[in-house]
């Protein structure tokens, strides 16, 4: 590791590798090597995350750069079980940007603070000339307030079944199309959205929530194999059981990836208890945008620290941790 | 009209009864073989389809695979990696090349990280697409890093027509394609230093496809009637890779030895005439290529024909491109694995001097190569 390559930010392997050898050897401390979402402070009172947004290109089918700087930081929060309350709005814009696609990414934030419930309570704005950034970057940093303490990726047991929100790969193949130029007559769009409003009702259904995690960059599959990794588990899917729509699908035949490694922005990976599996599936199917929950997942001790996909037909492999450079700014 | 959906391209090839049927039919014909028999598939395609859907679970202990030499990245020596460094770190150019070939270092390094220093790297999906970087950038040259077998060549045959015939000034083609059957007669011929025999352990051949989409499965003609080893020329879906394992053992307790065509709904005889002719008016064979792991290769490399050098980057840049041969590492024993003779833990290097992010030898390149499944999985699935 000489210089710093664009598979170093992939969400996969590389980019742990960037994290462990410059950042971690930096800063470690406890709270920070635990690697959830979001940090957990005040004696498990607290979730606090940071963010930082440079998708290209800034406005795409489902969603844009604005929405998605809440939904991401939101949706880290709820992924430790927290309620948003407080964010911090950072952005740096390239001398000569349009004020009004500025003030469309600024309305679609302000419509997703709504839905989640939270305001911006602090901000900052630089301004930098031209060809110093492409067009706008944002940060965003939040505070949310726990509602289920404990929730957490290194405590994942063979009495835990693995769910998905909804089908997935749905933003990697969007932005992948947009980027490709890939003109395609589809419905093929985002699946940004904020995630709070599932949890709660998880949550409130009394439902007790091992480990959740919204796959971000590097897909389901970075989200399996951390767990698999930070749990010391097996996790053996059932290739089948994965919702994944035919435009995605058609996708990945088309540019050879895998949907399993491809981004989500509003989907979420859950463990759960065995027995609530039933139930908590129900909740989720209450919602339209996780009406394609499926169990898609059983925690063994087979291969220790593996993620096996089992496929129709009686095979399995081993599911890798996405490597190398996968399509660089996606969020 | 009906809507045609791309899952229409797959559906049923990759059914979990179609599969477990033929399974069943290569379960039964395989107890009436008398030995084991190694089939190499040729092309990467088949190497991914293979280790995706894990067929070789599904097969009995009496067939085995031998993982080729078909991925035209792993396949790249660090020579013509070099080239591509240097072209790319040159003031005012754009390189342009296919996927995975970014990842793959040279001596100097890979394209990747010409591009952490600078350089202006991009890939894309279609050679086409240079045209439009070309035009977006008048004072850039394009050079386009070209590579792939004979199913990518007519794309790059396609967009120097369309080069020409628009009288484009700023792209130019740095040519690293590659040919089939020259590869796989060199593997049955030559003489092995490592292990100083002209023995191999190859018995069939899953024959690359989409290569014969455009060169027809008459390349391989060769390989049943001079060599004894049957071809079939097979598609990528696990349901076409069963079917054909299943014609190759059939063809061996039927005593027969043929080329036969399992991919019949995209593959003909004489293959894609139109794209040949391309090929043809632009391109020629270089006496040798080099081969990642396997060394030169006789006739198994193509360069633009001399009235073309005008858009040759080697011919463009001669001054500043090396032309010195960079040795293969001693040790690496790539054409042993490749024929059958070794298996990637017999190397002394494996894991060692050779690893997925430091591969020596093509088969430590892709995920898809024998000795970096190895190495990811050691002898677990």
């Amino acid at each position: 590791m000489k210089t710093v390559t664009l598979a170093h930010g992939n969400g996969g392997a590389e980019n742990q590798e960037l994290i462990s050898k410059v950042f971690y050897k930096a800063f470690k401390n406890d709270i920070l090597t635990k690697s959830e979402d979001a940090a957990v402070i005040e004696d498990g009172n607290l979730a606090f995350t940071t963010d930082s947004f440079t998708v290209s290109p800034l406005f795409f089918s489902g969603a844009n750069i604005g929405k998605l700087s809440i939904c991401g930081t939101c949706n880290d929060l709820a992924m430790m079980g927290a309620k948003p309350k407080y964010l911090t709005c950072s952005v740096i814009i390239e001398e000569g940007f349009d004020i009004k696609s500025l003030e469309k990414i600024v309305n679609s934030m302000k419509k997703e603070l709504e839905i989640n419930e939270a305001i911006v309570v602090s901000g900052d704005t630089k301004v930098v000339p031209k060809g110093s950034v492409d067009k706008i970057f944002i940060n965003t940093t939040g505070i949310g307030q726990i509602q289920q303490k404990g929730i957490s990726s290194n405590s994942i047991t063979q009495d835990d079944v693995i769910i998905v929100s909804r089908d997935i790969g749905c933003h990697g193949a969007t932005i992948f199309a947009a980027r490709e130029g890939m003109d395609m007559s589809s419905d093929l769009k985002s699946d940004c959205a904020s995630l709070f409003i599932q949890v709660k009702a998880l949550i409130e259904a009394g439902i007790k929530i091992t480990a959740l995690r919204d796959a971000t960059r590097g897909g389901v599959s970075a989200v399996l194999n951390e767990w698999a990794n930070q749990s010391d588990v097996c996790i053996e899917v059932d290739e089948q059981k994965i919702p994944v729509s035919n435009e995605v699908n058609g996708i990945c035949e088309l540019l050879g990836f895998e949907a399993m490694s491809l981004a989500n922005e509003g989907t979420f990976v859950m463990a759960i208890n065995k027995d609530e599996a039933s139930k908590a599936i129900e909740v989720l199917k209450q919602f339209e945008n996780s009406k394609n929950a499926s169990i898609i997942a059983n925690v063994t001790q087979q291969y220790s620290k593996k993620v096996v996909l089992n496929s129709e037909w009686g095979t399995k492999r081993f599911l890798e941790l996405p490597t190398g450079e996968l399509l660089p700014r996606i969020c | 009209m009906q809507e045609i959906q791309l899952k229409d391209l797959y559906d049923g090839f990759r059914d979990a009864k179609t599969i477990k049927a033929y399974k069943k039919i290569i379960d039964e014909d395989a107890k009436k073989l008398d030995r084991t028999i190694n089939i190499m598939e040729v092309c990467g395609g088949h190497t991914h389809t293979i280790m995706k859907y894990g067929i070789p679970q599904l097969l009995p202990s009496n067939i085995k695979f031998i993982h080729g030499p078909g991925c035209p990245v792993c396949i790249m020596p660090k020579e013509r990696i070099d080239h591509a460094y240097i072209l790319s770190m040159q003031k005012d150019v754009i390189l342009v090349t296919l996927g995975d070939m970014i990842k793959v270092p040279g001596s100097k390094g890979s394209l990747q990280e010409a591009r952490s220093k600078g350089a202006d790297v991009r890939f894309v999906y279609s050679p086409m697409d240079c045209i439009k970087i070309a035009d977006e950038n008048p004072n850039k040259k394009i050079i386009f890093f070209a590579i792939g077998f004979e199913t990518t060549t007519p794309m790059t045959a396609a967009l120097l027509n369309t080069v020409i015939k628009q009288n484009i000034k700023n792209i130019l083609f740095h040519i690293n394609h590659v040919t089939v059957p020259e590869v796989m007669s060199e593997l049955i011929d030559s003489r092995d230093e490592h292990v100083d025999s002209y023995n191999h352990n190859i018995d069939a051949f899953l024959g690359p496809s989409h290569v014969s989409v455009i060169s027809g499965s008459k390349i391989y003609e060769k390989f049943p009637k001079e060599y004894n080893t049957p071809v079939v020329v097979a598609g990528f879906e696990p349901v076409d890779v069963m079917q054909s394992i299943s014609m190759i053992v059939k063809q061996f307790i039927e005593n027969r030895c043929e080329l036969e065509i399992e991919y019949k709904r995209l593959v003909s005889y004489d293959g894609n005439i139109k794209a040949q002719e391309l090929i043809n008016n632009y391109f020629e064979k270089v006496s040798l290529f080099k081969w990642r792991g396997l060394g030169n290769i006789k006739d198994s490399g193509l360069k633009l024909k001399k009235d073309y050098e005008d858009y040759d980057a080697e011919v463009i840049y001669k001054d500043i491109l090396p032309i010195e041969e960079i040795e293969d590492h001693k040790l690496c024993i790539c054409s042993d694995i490749l024929r059958g003779m070794a298996s990637p833990t017999d190397c002394t290097i494996f894991g060692t001097a050779c690893k997925p992010n430091k591969p020596v030898g093509s088969c430590m390149v892709s995920s898809e190569g024998a000795c970096a499944a190895y190495y990811k999985y050691g002898n677990l699935l």
